[in-house]
């Protein structure tokens, strides 16, 4: 039953990562429908920019908490002002290769120059050791990811749900031209969007990067479970993106225990059941 | 709420299939333009089947090609009167797409020997097109001692080390210093399972006992779920039976948890110069593991591997990278003696009846299995205080002689063997 728990908190704190991704991928596609498949590329950016920061500049991890998402988030706007901003017009689908190709150049980029073993980042002094649960042992990191991942997570569902910046951005979302005649800037609140948007993916990297190796495939190993977890929730449903980021780590943790060699594919067929039974997903509504 | 129902189930559908399309779209086939078309009638033309952009590219991918165009070089560029080729392509450590490149390169390429090929699962796919076409293998990549086990052939040579040795140096060493109670962690593919089955082996020869075993996905992004049940089964020993990018995370997750400070010991069972290069000293400190190729061993490995991290951007070679360059160069002598390559078996055991003696591996053999036959190195990872340089990494412990270093041929169960 002790092995259980530490299961599930373990769980938590991957579905926390799963949370923040989704999150992010869900506002951009609430506003811009766009299927960012260039999330993962910026997660894993946001994990590069906070090593360089320490490597070449000595700047630790307090600081790249901020510094990482605003880099990532101005490499953002500049590819949806570039180069996202042109295909709006055409079939949704054009913007998802444009962002598939995106993350595979990214990627690729990274390869060349950092090869994939990646490079190591510690965690920093003040987050090192581990606190006694009882039933387990919690480094004290994992703890601070999990508490940080879901203040973040909540202040986004509130700006979005419970402020006039957020009714603004729902409003456009349901009809963008009428907004706009109403006076507000709707081309630079999508740029706005999506730079904010992928600084959470850029935000969640930083997270990602005393954890895991900060290497070139980090984005690629965990956007295939992410957009599951998006599928699985609803597309550009905020609130479900966050439950099930959560729900998704708790199930596969409890695979981990059950039958290990499973634990990759348990969110895909739990996608593909959500699927046959509420396509739209289980917070999306159907149109 | 933020919804956009409007082609919902389209884009869902869209998203399902390009998310799988992202792991595997990373091919980066190529094939030098000289090959194409011409079934090479008058060169001879070596592929480097490798991982180019996965979790084994550092230890294997480009730097193998290196290597292997090295041994080209040194060689005089021609053998026999013939020129020699190097093509190479990535087989996404995927058995189908390894064996469909090299049936193609058999077949139009005129492909007379492939090199490398880590991932064991490939290895095995390509040792038997490789029979079925007549053509030669030299497996340096892949560890599985099935290719000289029960999955011989006669086309195969397996070069730089393999599971059963890994299993007898590093295993042997632990056990013999109190660590006899082990849990694995193992990749859920035909190279952790041989790692495993032959470290069990030599743990219950030596008196120590095995716990219990996760198998776990190749390429998993998170271990500690893993780590804690290992934690929980009191082992003394965590066996490693996984490599690269996820022998990696296991030991800095390992770390995170706090494991090794709580008295269990972690055991790399494969680990690479690439790895402890990726991990940094300060969490790999201590770890023993074993190579049969270190870069700083002695005059030889410092000249060769000198040359080698000129070529790329300073990374010390692999004891996999030094095996491609090795088994190449064997491959043009033997060619050079039968002044043709057309006929892989003849060529195998012309190499066979050779002595392969090179400064990378010192003094070695290769037994009728088609095992090449060299000492192993068992090492101590280095404290960052120990360390005097960026690679910089190992002490030795012990040198296993190559008579001990590698199985019986008798003991492999390998069809090739006469039986008594």
């Amino acid at each position: 039953m002790q092995a259980l728990y530490a299961q599930l908190v373990i769980g938590l704190v991957n579905g926390a990562f799963y949370a923040l991704l989704s999150l992010g991928l869900a506002i951009i596609f609430g506003l811009l429908n766009v299927i960012n498949f260039a999330h993962g590329a910026l997660y894993m950016l946001g994990a590069f920019v906070a090593w360089g920061l320490l490597h070449y500049a000595g700047i630790g991890y307090g600081p790249a908490l901020i510094i990482a998402p605003l880099v990532v988030g101005v490499v953002g706007v500049i590819l949806e002002r570039t180069l996202l901003q042109r295909l709006y017009r055409l079939d949704p689908l054009y913007n998802l290769l444009l962002t598939f190709g995106l993350a595979l150049v990214i990627q690729g980029l990274f390869q060349m120059r950092f090869g994939s073993s990646g490079e190591s980042y510690e965690i920093p002094a003040a987050l090192q050791g581990s606190a006694n649960l009882g039933f387990m042992q919690l480094p004290y990191y994992r703890g601070w990811v999990l508490i940080v991942s879901l203040v973040v997570c909540l202040a986004t569902w509130f700006v979005t749900e419970r402020t006039k910046l957020g009714s603004y951005l729902r409003a456009a979302t349901e009809n963008p031209a009428l907004v706009q005649a109403f006076g507000v800037n709707v081309p630079r609140m999508i740029t706005v969007t999506y730079g904010l948007g992928v600084a959470l993916a850029g935000f969640a990297g930083v997270l990602a990067a005393p954890i895991f190796p900060v290497s070139p495939g980090l984005g690629s190993e965990v956007i295939i479970v992410v957009f599951a977890v998006v599928v699985i929730g609803g597309m550009g449903s905020i609130m479900g993106s966050i439950v099930t980021g959560f729900a998704l780590g708790l199930i596969e943790g409890l695979t981990k225990v059950v039958y290990p060699a499973a634990s990759g594919a348990v969110v895909f067929a739990l996608m593909a059941l959500v699927l046959l039974v509420r396509p739209a997903g289980l917070f999306g509504k159907a149109s | 709420m933020l919804n956009l129902p409007k082609r919902i189930a389209d884009t869902s559908m869209a998203v399902i299939l390009c998310a799988a399309a992202l792991g595997s779209v990373t091919a980066c086939k190529k094939d030098s333009a000289a090959s194409k078309g011409s079934a090479a009638g008058g060169k001879v033309v070596i592929g480097v089947l490798t991982d180019m952009s996965g979790l084994y590219s550092d230890l294997a991918g480009k730097g193998s090609v290196a290597a292997a165009e090295m041994a080209v070089a040194d060689f005089g560029g021609s053998v026999a009167g013939m020129p020699i080729e190097v093509v190479s392509a990535d087989h996404q450590n995927k058995p189908d797409v390894g064996s469909g490149v090299v049936r193609e390169w058999f077949d139009t390429k005129g492909v007379d020997v492939i090199v490398d090929v880590p991932t064991s699962s490939v290895a095995l796919a390509v040792s038997d097109v490789t029979r079925d076409k007549n053509k030669v293998f030299l497996a340096s990549g892949a560890g599985s001692s099935d290719l000289t086990g029960k999955a011989c052939s006669p086309n195969t040579i397996h070069w730089a080390y393999d599971t059963w040795a890994l299993a007898n140096a590093t295993g042997r060493e632990i056990v013999k210093h109190g660590g006899d109670t082990w849990f694995f962690l193992t990749a859920d593919y035909a190279f952790g399972a041989a790692l495993e089955r032959d470290v069990t082996k030599v743990v219950e020869a030596s008196g120590g006992k095995v716990l219990g075993d996760i198998k776990h996905p190749l390429n998993a992004a998170d271990f500690s779920s893993f780590l804690l049940q290992a934690q929980s089964s009191q082992a003394k020993i965590i066996g490693l039976a996984n490599a690269g990018g996820d022998t990696i995370k296991s030991i800095k997750q390992a770390a995170e948890f706090g494991i090794v400070a709580k008295g269990q010991k972690m055991a790399g069972l494969l680990v690479f110069i690439s790895d402890i290069k990726a991990l940094g000293l300060a969490t790999a400190q201590g770890l023993t593991l074993s190579e049969s190729f270190y870069w700083d061993r002695d005059d030889g490995t410092r000249a060769w591997s000198k040359k080698f991290a000129a070529k790329r951007d300073g990374a010390m070679p692999t004891m996999v990278q030094a095996g491609v360059y090795s088994s190449v160069m064997h491959y043009l002598k033997a060619v050079a003696e039968l002044k043709s390559a057309k006929d892989g078996k003849a060529v195998v055991a012309k190499m066979e009846a050779m002595p392969a003696e090179d400064p990378l591996f010192g003094k070695g053999t290769i037994d009728p299995n088609g095992r090449k036959r060299h000492s192993m190195y068992v090492y101590e990872v280095k404290s960052p205080a120990e360390s005097k340089g960026d690679w910089d990494f190992y002490k030795l412990i012990r040198e296993v002689p190559a008579d001990q270093a590698f199985r019986a041929p008798a003991d492999s169960g390998c069809s090739l063997i006469a039986k008594p």
